[in-house]
């Protein structure tokens, strides 16, 4: 079921990258570039257990954001958006559990799949936890620009 | 034991050059905590003076810029690459205090720390090397959490293949069989002993791959190295917490028990003092490479012990075994060439480790020896083993279809040019070693081939004289 207003669901289909902020033990927010992959209902990101310092933060405060600002990593769109949402790590199997979400994976960066057949060469690369977020409130710049205010939706419901 | 786990973080990033790197970036990402405990993220346009410590921004519209709390401005940037994915990773992230202007239009911000990546400057795999010891908090801490032990895993073919290296094993097959073939040529051949001279000389080396890891890792050298690649830094296992450092030493040791235990049957089989000396010598040859007191490879020793290994003592091992103990100079002459070309394979993967080894005070010698001395050790000891066949052949002590092994010169010409210019980027060098361990590989299948003719035209025409003699 989709939870956000079809533009941003554009973006986050198009992003190569986004950036999802966590918030630290002091309240700082920490930011971090990720693939994001939309379900139509949740956004999921993988963390190698490598990188792995945003899960004990995600674990210890679940608010977080995500951001799709570079026109580059969206096909040259110009419209920015942040997602804030509920985060939980999903880490049942670190080995394989991610993969349930490589078909989607795989569209953004086909070169994964061959990266995972050569997993030998880089084991903890592919030790992974899942970040799934519940998107809640949602800013949209139509232009990418500061200078104008965000349209603000919440999850489910329309742009205010 | 040295503590695993305990590799440097990626480098610190002074909060001038993260603003520095900062202003390089198209756009700024201003990123705060919102009242309702969420974090917030908008592209703003920074002018940043990093040399003072400072950005000044318009202040977004419609969201309240906090300044009572830090805020934090980053940059990220990829290179799209359909089809592919993306490449040139970097990010950068300056977190300070904002002040709003009178007039609320424009924030001031004091940068206070900085943190960022950028694999042009450090490469992923040596980032990922640097951040072993937080997937070992992850998976310690998760251990904790579920009250039972969770690890990292690769299947059963990976790891045993990871662990025992087990790619590396023609450094053994091929002076083992090129000894039973000269061997062949002499009228000895017994098929039995062959395949266990094969299997038991393979337990030496997997015993000695192994056991390279485990006093790798005691002494510190595995985990002071940053940029291992698959052909250097060792198998990593432990350092992954794949294998425990228990668990390797038991492992070496099973096939070092095999290796014996095979020895001891060759010895009752085809019994010599020859067979009986070269296979203790080996025996110490192999443990003393890494091991205390020896430690070969720690004291720039390591080159000659896997010459001495790997070339005579395989070669000639092999050979006595057919020839119940009969030595002659052909199987040493044909084993100077493996030998010279095995040990250029550990001397150019020694390369990237230099810098690990050196912290570790493992004493090798691209450690010892300046850049310009270790290319032209390489190129000096190329020239020799293909110099050796040569001169084997006019001597009459190697068969003319030996010469066979030249046609693998080109590729040691091949590494030698590459040499200089990948020297200081162990990544750039990982195709130069990989066509390294090509040369001793095709080196040896040749002379093997040469011998193979050998024995063709022995059976077919006798009367044929294939050695200048």
């Amino acid at each position: 079921m989709s939870t956000l207003p079809e533009p941003i669901e554009a973006l986050l289909e198009a992003a190569l990258v986004g950036e999802l902020t966590v918030v630290d033990a002091n309240g700082h927010p920490v930011t971090y570039p990720l693939i994001p992959l939309y379900d139509g209902e949740k956004i999921y990101l993988t963390s190698s257990t490598l990188f792995s310092r945003k899960l004990e933060h995600i674990k210890g405060n679940g608010k977080v954001s995500l951001s799709i600002t570079d026109p580059i990593a969206v096909g040259g769109r110009t419209d920015r958006a942040t997602i804030q949402g509920d985060a939980r790590v999903i880490e049942e199997d670190p080995h394989g559990g991610w993969e349930r979400l490589l078909p989607i994976w795989e569209k953004k960066e086909p070169s994964i799949v061959y990266f995972l057949t050569q997993r030998v060469a880089l084991p903890l690369f592919f030790e992974r936890a899942l970040i799934e977020i519940t998107p809640r409130r949602a800013l949209y710049w139509a232009d990418g620009d500061a200078a104008t205010a965000p349209q603000v939706s919440t999850a489910g419901k329309a742009a205010a | 034991m040295a503590a695993i786990g305990k590799t440097p973080r990626t480098p610190a990033l002074d909060l001038h050059e993260g603003l520095a790197k900062l202003a390089t970036y198209p756009y700024q990402i201003l990123t705060f905590v919102d009242p309702d405990g969420y974090p917030v993220s908008v592209a703003v346009a920074a002018a940043i003076d990093a040399a003072a410590g400072t950005a000044t921004f318009p202040a977004p519209s419609g969201i309240a810029t906090p300044t009572d709390a830090d805020i934090s401005l980053s940059g990220s940037h990829i290179r799209p690459q359909p089809g592919y994915g993306y490449d040139e990773r970097r990010h950068v992230t300056v977190w300070g205090r904002g002040t709003m202007s009178p007039d609320g239009a424009t924030v001031s911000f004091a940068a206070a720390r900085a943190w960022g990546w950028d694999e042009a400057e450090v490469p992923f795999f040596e980032y990922s090397e640097r951040s072993t010891g937080q997937s070992k908090k992850y998976f310690d801490a998760l251990s904790v959490e579920r009250g039972t032990p969770v690890k990292p895993r690769l299947s059963f073919g990976w790891l045993a293949l990871r662990t025992t290296r087990l790619p590396f094993l023609s450094a053994t097959i091929v002076p083992v069989v090129l000894g039973i073939a000269i061997a062949a040529r002499h009228g000895s051949f017994d098929l039995l002993t062959a395949v266990l001279t094969v299997i038991g000389a393979s337990f030496v080396q997997l015993g000695l791959n192994v056991a390279n890891d485990v006093f790798d890792t005691a002494q510190g050298a595995d985990d002071a190295n940053l940029t291992p690649t698959k052909f250097s830094g060792g198998s990593r296992v432990i350092q992954y917490g794949l294998v425990s450092f228990r668990q390797m030493a038991g492992i070496a040791t099973v096939f070092y028990v095999g290796a014996g235990l095979i020895g001891l049957l060759l010895l009752a089989l085809r019994g010599s003092p020859a067979l009986l000396i070269i296979g203790v010598v080996g025996f110490i040859v192999s443990i003393g490479y890494t091991a205390p007191p020896l430690k070969f490879v720690y004291r720039g020793l390591g080159e000659i012990a896997v010459a001495i290994g790997f070339g005579p003592l395989m070669l000639l091992g092999a050979y006595v075994v057919q020839t119940r103990g009969a030595l002659s100079w052909e199987p040493f002459v044909a084993s100077l060439p493996i030998a010279l070309l095995v040990a250029l394979i550990l001397y150019v993967n020694e390369i990237p480790d230099r810098r690990g080894d050196a912290r570790a005070g493992k004493r090798t010698l691209p450690v010892r020896l300046s850049k310009p001395t270790v290319i032209a050790i390489y190129q000096v000891a190329a020239v020799a083993a293909y110099a050796i066949v040569v001169i084997g052949v006019v001597v009459g002590q190697l068969p003319i279809p030996a010469l066979l092994a030249l046609l693998s010169a080109p590729l040691a010409l091949q590494v030698s040019r590459g040499l200089a210019p990948n020297y200081d980027n162990p990544y750039g060098l990982m195709a130069v070693m990989g066509v390294n361990v090509k040369v001793h590989l095709y080196a040896g299948l040749l002379l093997l081939a040469g011998y193979l003719v050998v024995l063709i035209a022995g059976a077919v025409a006798p009367s044929v004289n294939l050695f200048l003699r």
